[in-house]
This record gives structure tokens, sequence and C-alpha cells, in this order.
């Protein structure tokens, strides 16, 4: 055994060399990676290492990919509802969502489309009845079909919508509400308002929050006393009679524009005390950090501390507190439009679209009127589903 | 005031230093209790010297050093420090803006190795933090100085843009360490600086801080709880019991033979690798008094095994028993105490 390791090797057959060399070659390059993956591991900065975590939350992705769906439908709104939110048919009101048909009468494949129909009031129920002709025409769905000039986004020109019919008869998705108006282009184009209002009033808030926030925590004292007194003198205040007082406010001859602003605001005023004392708790624990000694006695001034170990501490709990707060200003502004006090007709927002759906009598009847609340639920939903994941890799340090 | 004989040589004198917090419970609470965390307290510390200050957790050894490097304000007392001119200023009468000219003489190094770096910021502006904000240097210049200090702890350039996720708890330590080095201090506080590592760690740690100090004549005020590390690293050893000095003078003669009761009682609290020997020396029983509402006289009579009614009565006067050896106790003159005997050769020499 000595003997050979001490005395030049004997020269091995070719092929068992090769394959030694090889597998040398393989295992040091394996360890490279491996020496690299650490590297990177290593000078990962917190933002990397969220999102690495943010990634691996499955749930959290796919809420986050559909809720990008959500978004660009409400940006592109004016494309992807087939019909203006505005246009009526006397033909079809109350008409239930559309049958889309795939075979001829006759059996053979001919792609979606829908028949002739109109609806009319039964004289017994009062209820408006779908009649469809036995032999209504067909009428494809199609692709991109024609319409009038528009403006996508009011900038673009376009003359074409996603989807529709090439003739007269229109297809209702979602069904029509009591004027014959198609519900589902009603709902995309009431989106624009609905998940906006959202990042608008979180804005503001944020604004208030994090400024009043920020100084009680850092300030302390007397300061602290007086924010924190009147954080929660506005949370006792009852929401909904608050909200219904401020808008009351709102002037009836604003335009649907200014209603919205006004309608961000109110809720924004209301919103700001949660993330107020989230702030506030994130620089009392950031206070008392080790780091933050070691910067006051390698005299770094209050400024250099709040910019560079204090924000960046919190700006992952803030998103995640930002995530979880949209939904609430959604909720809130569909409150609000629901009770008739938000935004007004001809604008259309979620909660307003709801406003049909009051009357128990026409919710027995037409069912579909409920569409727009589930749209609700699902912003709502996948916003809580993304704070989430945003919650568990916020703090990529976590023991 | 101190008066040691011995303190020509020294950097840092701690005059009659105290520090009381008031516990505030809102608007328009009075009579709020006053914490004497630290009372009265002086010493000093010479050139290239360590000075340990040890007591149980509560006895304000933590407040006294970072009233020293102006963490906290301290309440009463001097803060005298040597500047290079040899004149002395006194740190705790300084604002804030003429504080930041002196920073670079001293820093700190913590505890928790965890907490006591931003996890959000690389190696090198962690460490480049008191260059940056003490002297005016080019990024190049500061790169060079943050790559010497990270090579004399034992790390090296490559560590220089990973994050403090990356190292482990004695490796944080060493960039502590490095961070309180980088403007070239003459006086450095270590607040339990080894207590949160392991053994053959905070051995590592020790000698790495021993070394530094041979090289660069740096004065270590040494705050810790465990008496076997303070043994090896510290010239002198001061005890602190609820605030107030009880002891002080020169390792060996503390170890070997201490005068005040307390430090029996902690010398006595220290492991032992030979379980045949006895335990000399008295236990400490109880806990260590509240500073909020400490008790009469010596504050550590009621733990005492030797007090009696004076004790109870009288404040123990500071005083001279032998040339740099003080002590507060009544009976420090008469009293036997046991010392730790030295049968063994101290643990951080084994790792050595």
């Amino acid at each position: 055994m000595s003997d050979t390791t001490t005395s030049a090797p004997a020269p091995r057959p070719k092929k068992v060399q090769d394959r030694i060399d090889r597998l040398r070659a393989q295992y040091s390059t394996g360890g490279d990676r491996r020496r690299q993956r650490a590297e990177q591991l290593y000078s990962a900065s917190q933002w990397q290492l969220m999102r690495a975590k943010f990634g691996k939350h499955k749930l959290a992705m796919v809420s986050l990919y559909l809720l990008i769906l959500f978004y660009v439908v409400a940006i592109l709104a004016d494309f992807i509802a087939p019909y203006d939110p505005q246009e009526r048919s006397r033909q079809h009101i109350f008409a239930p969502p559309s049958a889309i048909h795939f075979f001829a009468p006759d059996g053979g494949f001919v792609g979606p489309y829908v028949f002739d129909s109109r609806t009319r009031v039964n004289p017994k129920t009062f209820k408006y009845d779908l009649i469809v002709a036995d032999n209504a025409d067909m009428n494809p769905v199609v692709l991109f079909p024609k319409t009038d000039p528009y403006l996508l986004m009011g900038v673009i020109p376009m003359s074409v919508k996603l989807f529709g019919t090439t003739s007269r008869q229109p297809v209702f998705l979602l069904g029509a509400d009591n004027l014959g108006r198609d519900l589902f282009s009603r709902i995309v184009h009431a989106s624009r308002v609905s998940l906006f209002v959202g990042f608008g009033g979180v804005l503001i808030s944020f604004v208030l929050g994090v400024a009043l926030g920020g100084i009680s925590g850092y300030v302390g004292g007397k300061v602290d006393v007086i924010i924190q007194r009147t954080i929660e003198l506005v949370m006792s205040v009852p929401q909904i009679p608050l909200w219904m007082a401020l808008a009351a406010a709102i002037p009836a001859e604003w335009t649907g524009i200014q209603t919205y602003f006004a309608i961000t605001l109110v809720l924004s005023l209301v919103g700001w005390t949660g993330l107020a004392r989230v702030v506030r708790g994130r620089i009392l624990s950031m206070r008392e950090e080790d780091y933050v000694m070691a910067a006051r006695i390698s005299s770094a001034s209050s400024w250099s501390i709040i910019t560079r170990h204090l924000i960046p501490g919190f700006t992952s709990y803030l998103i995640v507190h930002i995530t979880i707060a949209i939904p609430f200003m959604i909720l809130g502004e569909t409150t609000l439009s629901f009770l008739g006090i938000g935004i007004r007709a001809p604008d259309v927002s979620w909660g307003s679209l709801l406003q049909q759906a009051q009357d128990v009598v026409v919710l027995s009847n037409y069912v579909w009127l409920l569409w727009p609340a589930a749209f609700v639920v699902a912003a709502v939903v996948l916003f809580n589903f993304i704070g989430d994941g945003l919650r568990d890799a916020a703090d990529p340090y976590a023991k | 005031m101190s008066g040691q004989a011995s303190d020509d040589n020294a950097i840092l004198r701690v005059e009659q230093v105290s520090k009381q917090f008031v516990s505030r419970s809102g608007i328009g609470a009075r009579n709020a209790p006053v914490i004497r965390a630290v009372d009265n307290v002086s010493l000093h510390i010479n050139a290239g010297e360590t000075l340990a200050v040890v007591g149980e957790s509560g006895s304000g050894k933590s407040t006294l050093g970072r009233s020293i490097v102006r963490a906290i304000d301290p309440s009463q007392g001097a803060v005298q420090l040597k500047l290079d001119t040899g004149e002395w200023v006194d740190l705790a009468r300084l604002s804030e803006r003429q504080l930041r000219q002196l920073r670079r003489h001293f820093h700190m190094i913590f505890q928790d190795p965890y907490s006591s770096l931003d996890p959000r910021m690389t190696v090198f502006d962690i460490i480049a933090e008191p260059l940056i904000y003490n002297e005016r240097v080019s990024r190049a210049e500061a790169r060079r100085r943050v790559i010497e200090v990270l090579e004399l702890v034992g790390l090296g350039e490559r560590h220089l843009n990973h994050y403090p996720h990356a190292f482990s708890g004695g490796q944080r330590q060493r960039i502590g360490i490095a961070r309180s080095l980088i403007c070239k201090p003459r006086l450095i506080v270590c607040d339990e600086a080894v207590s949160a590592l392991d053994v053959s760690v905070q051995a590592q740690i020790l000698n790495l801080l021993k070394d530094l100090q041979q090289r660069f004549g740096l004065a270590f005020m040494f705050i810790a709880h465990d008496i076997a590390v303070v043994e090896f690293i510290a010239h002198r050893i001061a005890v602190m019991y609820v605030g107030r000095m009880v002891e002080l003078g020169e390792t060996r003669a503390i170890i070997d033979r201490p005068l005040h009761p307390y430090t029996e009682a902690l010398l006595s609290s220290v492991p032992m690798t030979d379980p045949t020997r006895e335990r000399s020396g008295k236990r400490l029983s109880g806990e260590i008094a509240s500073p909020i509402n400490p008790p009469s006289g010596c504050h550590f009579h009621p733990r005492c095994p030797y007090a009696t009614e004076r004790c109870k009565a009288e404040i123990p006067q500071w005083r001279e028993l032998e040339p740099g050896r003080f002590v507060a106790c009544h009976f420090a003159a008469e009293l036997r105490l046991a010392g730790m005997i030295q049968s063994h050769t101290p643990h951080h020499e084994l790792h050595k």
C-alpha cells in the first residue's frame, strides 16, 4: 500500500484516467457552483431574501398574478369590456347571462355563438323572461370585433374590442341590469374606481401614518401621548357614521372625478391610524437595537439614524401593512357606494353596482346582479393572501 | 475622588458618576420612582489597560459603560478623557455636537452580536460607519481601512459585501470589534462582549482582544458577569453591586483575597474544574436588590453572611485599604475572606 503511494504511481489505463479526470472536473465545478451559490446568499440583501422567501409562498404568488390580471383588466377596461357601461338596450332589460353555444342546432361545430333573444315582462309574474325564437339567428362571438372608435386609457385611438358579436344582438357574459346594460362591461369599468381607490387612499393615509407615527415613536414624551390619544379618538368614532358624515359633506354638483378623490380622502382620513401605530411600534422597538446605539456612538446624527437604519428597517413592515390596508379601502368604498353616498351615477363602482341588489324581489328574480360582490370578495381575498405571504417574508432574519 | 496612586498614566477618569432613571407613566404621573442605576462611581483606566467591571445583572455596570461613551447621558459626575495633547475634557458636559469631534477616540463592543449589526447593511457599510461620520475619507480610502481592520480581526476582503446573516456569532462579534477599531480609538468599552458566545469562541475573541490591546495600546473597560473570563483578560477588577462600587483592585489580589463579601460570593460562584475540591467561601443566596428601592446602609447587607446592625444603618465608606485597593465595607479590614484558589489553568488558556 505504502509502496504504491510513495513511489511514482504506475500509469493508469487511459480509460480509467479519463474517467477520473472527468469526475474530478465534475466535482470541482460542483464545488465552485456551491461556493458561488453560498456567495450569492451571503451577499443577498434584505430585498433579495424577501423575494426568494415570497416566491416560495405558492398561494401568495398565484394571488399576485391574479391580482395583476385584475389591475390589467381595470386599466384596459375600455378594450376588455365589450360595451359602454351606459349603453342601454330596451330589448334586454334584466337579460340573464347569455347562453353561449358551440354546436349548430343540427349538431355540427360552428364555434361560439349566441341566439337572437330579448326579454319581455311576464304578465302573470311581472318578471322579465327571456324569449328566444325557434328559428332565431345565430350570432357568432368573435375576438377583436370592429366597433366605433374610442380612446383606450383616454389616449390610444382604437376601434376594436377584446370580444363581442358582429351583429346587433349583444352577448351578456354576466347578464344585464334593469336598463338592459351589460353587467360585465359595467363591472370591468367599475373596477377602475374600486381597485384604485385603495391605492389612492392608502397613499394619503401612508403619508399621514408614517409622519405622525414616526414623530410619535422617535420624539416620544408628550408628543407621543398627544398623538396616541388622537389616534384612539379617531379609532373610537363609529366608522360608518363618520364616513357618512364626511361623504355627505361632498357637494352634489361635484364631478365624478372630484367625488372619487373626495371619497379617497374620506377613507384615508380614517384609515391612517392603524399605520401610525405600526410605524410607532417598529420605531420604538428598533430604537432599542444595539446597532442604533452603535450608530449614535459612531457620531451619526438623528437624521442619519432615521434614514440609514430606521426607515430601511420598517419598510418591509410598511409594505405588508399597506397590502393588508388596501382591501379595507376597497370595502370602505363599496360600503359607501352601496349606501348611495359614494360614487354616483353615471360613474360606476362595485359598490354602486350592488345598489341594485338591495331589493330582495329584484335579487330573487335576477341573481346575477350579485356578481359585483363576487369581484369585491375576490379582490379582498387576493390582497389578503398576498399580505399573508409578504408578512412571512417581511423579516427574513427572523430566527 | 478615586485618587488612586497609579493614575498618572490614566486616559479616562470617571469621577462620581451617577445615573438615575425616572420611570414615567404618562402625563400627570407624579412621584415617579427614581431608579439609581449608577450611584456615585469613581474609577480610572490607564492607557493600554483592561479594567473589568463585574457584577450581577442589574448592578449598573452596563449603564456605567454606556454613560462613559455617552450612549446615555450621566445624571451627575464627570467623565474625563485625556486627549492627544494631554488635555482633559469632560465628556459628560459636552453637547452632542462637540462630542462628535471626539467620538473617534472611544467606541463600544456590544453583547449581542445579532442585534448590534444592522441586518440590512453590508459588512463594509457596518464597519465604515464610524469612519464616515468621524473622518472625511474617500470611498477608496474607507475601503482600504475597512479591509485593514477586517484582516486584523481575522476576516478578509472577501467578506466586504456580505450581509451579517452570512456569519456565525463569533464572526459577527469580530465584525463588531472591527467597527470599534476602525477609527483607531484609545478606549473601547466591551459590554459583555463575549457572554453571548460559546466558550471556545469566547476564548478566540478574548485572545483577539488581548492581541489587539498589545499591538495598539488600547484601553478596555471590560464589562462582564463571568469572573473566569475577567481573570484572563483584566489587569484590574472593579466590582459593582446595585449601582455602587464595592471593590476595586488588581486582578490577582482580588481573586486571591477579596475584601468585600460580595466579591467573595461572586468568586465562589465560578464553576470549578476539579470536583473533588471543596468549595471555598459563601455562595450567593437570594436575588439582587432592586435599584428602585435599595436596602438601607450597605446595599448588600440582606444577602451578606457577615452583616451586622451597623451594615443596615450606615453606608460604608469607599476607602483605600491598601495602595490601589479600594473597598466599601465596614469590616473589610477584619474579615478573612476566601478567594479562588489557583489550582487549574484558566480554561481560556487551553484553547490557545
